[in-house]
């Protein structure tokens, strides 16, 4: 009679997608906002190819983690205003698998979409055709386990009105070792190294937050419900 | 039994200990400090690579070491309070926190100083001193935490549990600093490297270590007294003991 | 059980400590013999919340978020779901989006997942709020029907509840 936790997941996934779609301006702002971001460092710097070739890396992690950084708020922002966060709690599902729902919905309709679009952006920083597997990967992982981080972020700063600065400041130093492998293996991938290791660890990192970052996302909303 | 071990941290309790214990911390350490400056300033010889240069690792070493220390404490006094609902582990964090973010940026400035010799500048995201760099970080955003609940137990809950995350991402974000210079070293920057050690320079570096755990001891008591009086300020036993 | 009291008494807080999402300072909250504490997620089951905003997601349908809080919880048809909607006399707006729904529809879709869950305990903060008189009549004849089915409700409310002899009064004061 009650229900599975596959079937659960698999509930809150699609509410959470269905919710996304109808307001699709949403959607966009956190591409623009990536696209812009990387169009400020060439401005900002230089346009000699083999400059933007080096910072390339670095610059779309950057900005793939502050426009991953500014969805983030919303993450539980609108559940907590209109009350269905007290119901999700009293669900009778577990939260950890409610948590990993959503931050799942909220990856795909953020961080994929960046990297569907970092073929763009990285054309334009002139990342050689030769990176670009290495670099979607990592980006796909970082991203990823960026959205697991930033959900225990969110769950803290729920109830907070100006949490949007906040979020980034808790959340970026723990970001930081995803940015130096994400960003050292599109480097290697770009000057001819092996990105491998650096993948492999990159994916460890993302397996370890996947796992436990919904325990410390889920308890840091019981918190912000007390 | 467990009631006699929550009339320990009870917080009238913590009060008085905490009063108690302030001037034998601090004395002690300052007898630590003393040796170990004495010991290692005038008396160890200068070393055979860094000469006179690598006598600020007796400030800079506690100091990093002590950061961690800190880090660590608020972190398994938050971790107490949030599971045991035992208040006055919330009370030890806050009052370790801006400590430890003081010891953190006495650390920086200590590191750029020493690296300025060996370096020819101030600053060359070296990985230690780098890592340090995150862990500022980390005290920041704990400490920005705490105070932007309007309910301060929450607050407390919230920062608790955040201190517990950053701590268990410490060692993440050690290795991969260390992984991330190991790919872009230049040739010119040398570590902050410890030296080899004789016991004239071990022991008044030990001893500089106790002192400043000690000095650390004795400045959380001093700190944890002005919270518990703080938090408890409605308290029927914090109104004797002002007009007292 | 009726609980009432003036503003500001600490009615919503006691049905929160009763649901489990507040801790109490002392004592502990039982729930057939066991602390929720112990067996929160059985608890849970065993349970439907009405706080003060009926809970519902604005872009969703009515039957859209009916389906997702029951489908939570239990599987329910389109059917059941909507005649659980019919019976808070919110059939009108099972294809509306939440958004365009009146206060007073929203609470009768609010009640209608409390109906269509099927759960033993109701807490229900302030559920007259914005309701009619029809409405206040449908609620007080759903809450009689559910006591005779050996189901118990907390209910928190400023005025007089009428709804049989059944009842218990808890006067909360400052």
């Amino acid at each position: 009679m009650s229900v599975g936790a596959w079937s659960a997941f698999v509930l809150v996934l699609r509410r959470e997608l269905c919710l996304s779609f109808r307001r699709p301006d949403q959607l966009i702002q956190p591409l623009m906002f990536f696209l812009i971001v990387t169009t400020l460092f060439p401005l900002g710097l230089s346009v000699q190819l083999s400059l933007l070739r080096e910072m390339a890396p670095g610059v779309l992690w950057v900005a793939a983690l502050l426009a991953s950084l500014l969805s983030l708020d919303a993450l539980f922002k609108s559940d907590a205003e209109d009350g269905t966060l007290e119901q999700l709690v009293l669900s009778g599902q577990g939260l950890y698998v409610i948590v990993l729902a959503k931050t799942l919905a909220h990856w795909l309709v953020s961080g994929a979409a960046l990297v569907l679009v970092s073929p763009v952006v990285g054309t334009a920083l002139a990342v050689p055709l030769s990176a670009f597997p290495t670099m979607m990967s990592s980006l796909g992982l970082g991203t990823l386990a960026l959205s697991w981080l930033g959900a225990i972020g969110a769950g803290l700063t729920v109830g907070l009105k100006r949490g949007n600065v906040l979020i980034s400041l808790i959340v970026l130093p723990l970001a930081m070792p995803l940015l130096i492998f994400g960003a050292g293996a599109t480097d290697r991938a770009i000057s001819g190294t092996s990105p491998v290791g650096a993948l492999y660890l990159l994916a460890a990192l993302c397996v370890l937050t996947c796992t436990l970052a919904p325990f410390a996302a889920a308890a840091a909303l019981r918190i912000t419900l007390e | 039994m467990w009631t006699w071990f929550y009339r320990l941290a009870s917080p009238p309790y913590v009060y008085w200990v905490a009063a108690a214990a302030t001037p034998w911390f601090l004395s002690l350490s300052v007898v630590a400090i003393g040796y170990g400056l004495i010991a290692g300033l005038v008396f160890a010889p200068p070393d055979y690579q860094q000469g006179d240069a690598f006598r600020i690792i007796y400030v800079h070493a506690p100091s990093a070491w002590l950061s961690m220390f800190a880090y660590t404490t608020m972190a398994l006094a938050g971790g107490i309070a949030l599971i045991w609902r035992i208040k006055i582990g919330h009370a030890v964090a806050a009052a370790s926190a801006p400590i430890g973010a003081s010891f953190t940026v006495a650390a920086l400035v200590t590191g750029s100083l020493w690296g300025r010799p060996m370096w020819g500048t101030y600053w060359a995201w070296d990985p230690r001193l780098t890592s340090e760099l995150i862990l500022l970080f980390l005290y920041v955003g704990v400490m920005a935490l705490r105070p932007a609940f309007e309910e301060p137990g929450r607050g407390d809950r919230a920062a608790a549990l955040l201190s517990i995350v950053g701590v268990v991402n410490i060692p993440i974000i050690h290795y991969s600093v260390v992984w991330w210079n190991s790919l872009h070293q230049g040739a010119t920057v040398a570590r902050l490297g410890v030296p080899k050690m004789p016991g004239s320079m071990l022991w008044p570096l030990l001893s500089m270590l106790l002192g400043f755990m000690l000095f650390y001891g004795a400045v959380l008591c001093i700190r944890l007294r002005g919270e518990v009086l703080n938090r408890e300020r409605q308290s029927a036993w914090v109104r004797e003991a002002i007009k007292a | 059980m009726h609980v009432s009291g003036p503003n500001g008494t600490g009615k919503t807080t006691l049905l929160r400590v009763v649901t489990g999402l507040l801790r109490p300072e002392q004592g502990v909250v039982t729930w057939r013999g066991k602390s929720i504490a112990s067996t929160p997620t059985d608890y849970q089951n065993d349970l439907a919340y009405a706080s003060h905003e009926p809970a519902l997601k604005g872009d969703l349908t009515a039957l859209e978020n009916l389906r997702f809080m029951v489908g939570l919880r239990r599987r329910a048809t389109s059917q059941e779901l909507r005649a659980a909607l019919d019976r808070t006399g919110a059939a009108g707006c099972a294809d509306l989006p939440a958004r365009v729904l009146s206060a007073g529809q929203r609470r009768r879709v609010a009640m209608a997942r409390v109906l269509a869950v099927g759960a033993a305990l109701w807490l229900l903060d302030e559920p007259y709020t914005n309701l009619d008189t029809v409405g206040c009549a449908m609620l007080s004849a759903l809450l009689v029907e559910h006591a005779q089915k050996g189901g118990l409700a907390l209910v928190v409310a400023h005025h007089e509840l009428s709804v049989g002899a059944k009842m218990r009064h808890l006067a909360m004061q400052g």
